[in-house]
């Protein structure tokens, strides 16, 4: 008994491993194909696809959660007198963890999941085999492009996402917890600085990477039919935030200390 | 054109295709026959390199192409055309750009002129008018149709089918022979076929392969076919069940005339 769940769980985590190595390989393989001058239409489209359209869903999510950091930041800050801190810890907040986590978080369960699903049913309908047939290869095709939009779109989120968490914000502490405008703004221009904004959008650059490998790998490898697009589709979301999550501690580690 | 020689293909512990050694002249239309998981698919994946043989090795006009890579593979697979089982048209796009998605890659032609190519191969497989019409509007048969028409739009040496008929009413099934014929006679391609269908062997093959349990038991024009004295041939040929008994009965004289 003991045994067979020693097994399992070896056999799980050789299986675990496999996949990392396999996932940093299609990465190797995309950024072979990188300088390869990717195909600009493609490019855009998934520009457009997977960052313009989740555009609306990242605002409203990073919104509500500024407000609700400045709701619970004034409340206590305000009790300790520290009421001048608030505009800055929230704009920090922002910068450097809520914006690009979040928007990675979002992007993991709305563009990954897609992407997912997009390859994920092209490879269970022969059409993955089918583009290799016309010579052509699957990773340049659609891995390359996705990856680019992904790299790039996640950052531009994060500058939307930045000022909208903190306009949210200042709403709430004027409004709400009765600070001036002048105390907010200027608490931002003490405390915050340029390196909060470009580690935040350092960071998000990196989780736009992971949702488009992790996005691309899990439906290169799909396998049976509709219920496989179904698992992959789950699998790519969970382990996209897994490793966002996971990427995020090291990369505060490496930006902001 | 086509050559396999001793090949051999295993998903892990299970052994897919035995020593398959097969010759396909140049323009022969060869067809392969045998029951579901028997091979017949695998082998057609060997030969356009979607896959690597567990041994032996592939020619295609004379170049070994089992250890080539991914980019001298495409430089082979530029002079081929496959239609898949399932069509494996893709989705996102329209008939023409289907079609055209061969030409748009690997050409620097004007649009003017893949929009005239496009509208001729839609023309040849009885399409004319459907550029714009998404696949999922499509029945099964017009999605082979386009699929045969993706396949030639590169004016290919080699056309690989497989299953072409699976699914189709007997009036599709034999409109797809004949477009499979059609193609041979207009554009001289060489044609390997996987089907199970007979009457869709016989009316387009020069030569038919049977495999049976990942070996080929016969190979020879539809008549020494159809006149084979082996009992597994037969017994397919009649839509009769080969029972293990036969089979092994079948080996046993193989080894021992060996």
């Amino acid at each position: 008994m003991s045994i067979a769940i020693i097994e399992n769980l070896g056999r799980q985590v050789i299986n675990g491993l496999e996949n990392c190595g396999r996932i940093v390989l299609l990465l190797a393989e995309t950024f072979y194909h990188l300088p390869r001058r990717p195909n600009m239409r493609h490019v855009l489209h998934q520009m457009a696809h997977l960052g313009v359209d989740s555009l609306p869903i990242v605002l409203l999510t990073i919104l509500f959660t500024g407000m609700v950091m400045t709701l619970q930041t004034a409340h206590e800050f305000i009790k300790y007198g520290a009421q001048s801190s608030v505009g800055g810890i929230v704009a920090i907040a922002m910068g450097r963890e809520l914006a690009p986590v979040l928007t990675g978080v979002v992007i993991a369960g709305r563009v990954g999941a897609a992407i997912t699903a997009e390859i994920g049913s092209m490879k269970v309908t022969e059409q993955i085999d089918a583009l290799r047939v016309m010579a052509t290869n699957p990773i340049a095709y659609l891995v390359v492009p996705r990856f680019i939009a992904c790299i790039i779109m996640a950052p531009v989120l994060v500058v939307f996402a930045n000022v909208i968490g903190t306009i949210g914000g200042y709403f709430v502490a004027t409004w709400y917890a009765g600070l001036s405008s002048y105390t907010y703004l200027h608490s931002i221009e003490v405390f915050a600085d340029a390196q909060d904004i470009t580690g935040g959008l350092v960071k998000a650059m990196v989780f736009g990477g992971i949702v488009a490998i992790i996005g691309c790998y899990k439906g290169l490898t799909t396998t049976q039919g509709a219920e496989g697009v179904g698992r992959a589709t789950t699998g790519s979301v969970v382990s996209s935030m897994i490793m966002i999550f996971i990427a995020n501690y090291f990369l505060s580690l490496l930006l902001f200390q | 054109m086509i050559k396999l020689v001793n090949i051999s293909m295993n998903f892990g512990s299970k052994r897919v295709l035995e020593d398959i050694s097969l010759e396909i002249a140049k323009g022969e239309t060869m067809v392969v026959i045998g029951p579901s998981g028997s091979g017949k698919s695998t082998l057609l994946r060997l030969i356009v390199g979607l896959m690597k043989p567990s041994s032996g090795e592939v020619y295609i006009d004379g170049q070994e192409i089992t250890s080539l890579d991914e980019e001298e593979l495409n430089r082979i697979r530029l002079r081929m055309g496959m239609v898949f089982q399932y069509s494996a048209l893709f989705d996102s796009m329209t008939v023409g750009e289907n079609v055209a998605f061969g030409l748009r890659q690997h050409t620097s032609r004007s649009e003017e002129d893949i929009a005239r190519v496009v509208r001729r191969k839609l023309r040849m497989v009885g399409l004319s008018g459907q550029e714009e019409v998404m696949p999922n509007e499509l029945s099964g048969g017009m999605k082979k149709r386009v699929s045969l028409a993706r396949a030639i739009a590169f004016d290919p040496e080699i056309v690989l089918y497989d299953e072409p008929t699976a699914g189709l009413d007997p009036v599709m099934a034999n409109t797809i022979d004949r477009l499979i014929a059609s193609t041979k006679r207009i554009m001289g391609v060489t044609s390997v076929v996987v089907t199970h269908h007979m009457n869709s062997a016989f009316n387009i093959a020069d030569r038919v392969a049977m495999i049976y349990d990942g070996k080929i038991v016969e190979v020879g024009t539809v008549d020494q076919i159809k006149n084979s004295e082996n009992e597994i041939v037969q017994r397919f040929i009649q839509g009769l069940k080969v029972s293990p008994g036969i089979y092994a009965r079948r080996r046993l004289t193989n080894e021992s005339e060996h």
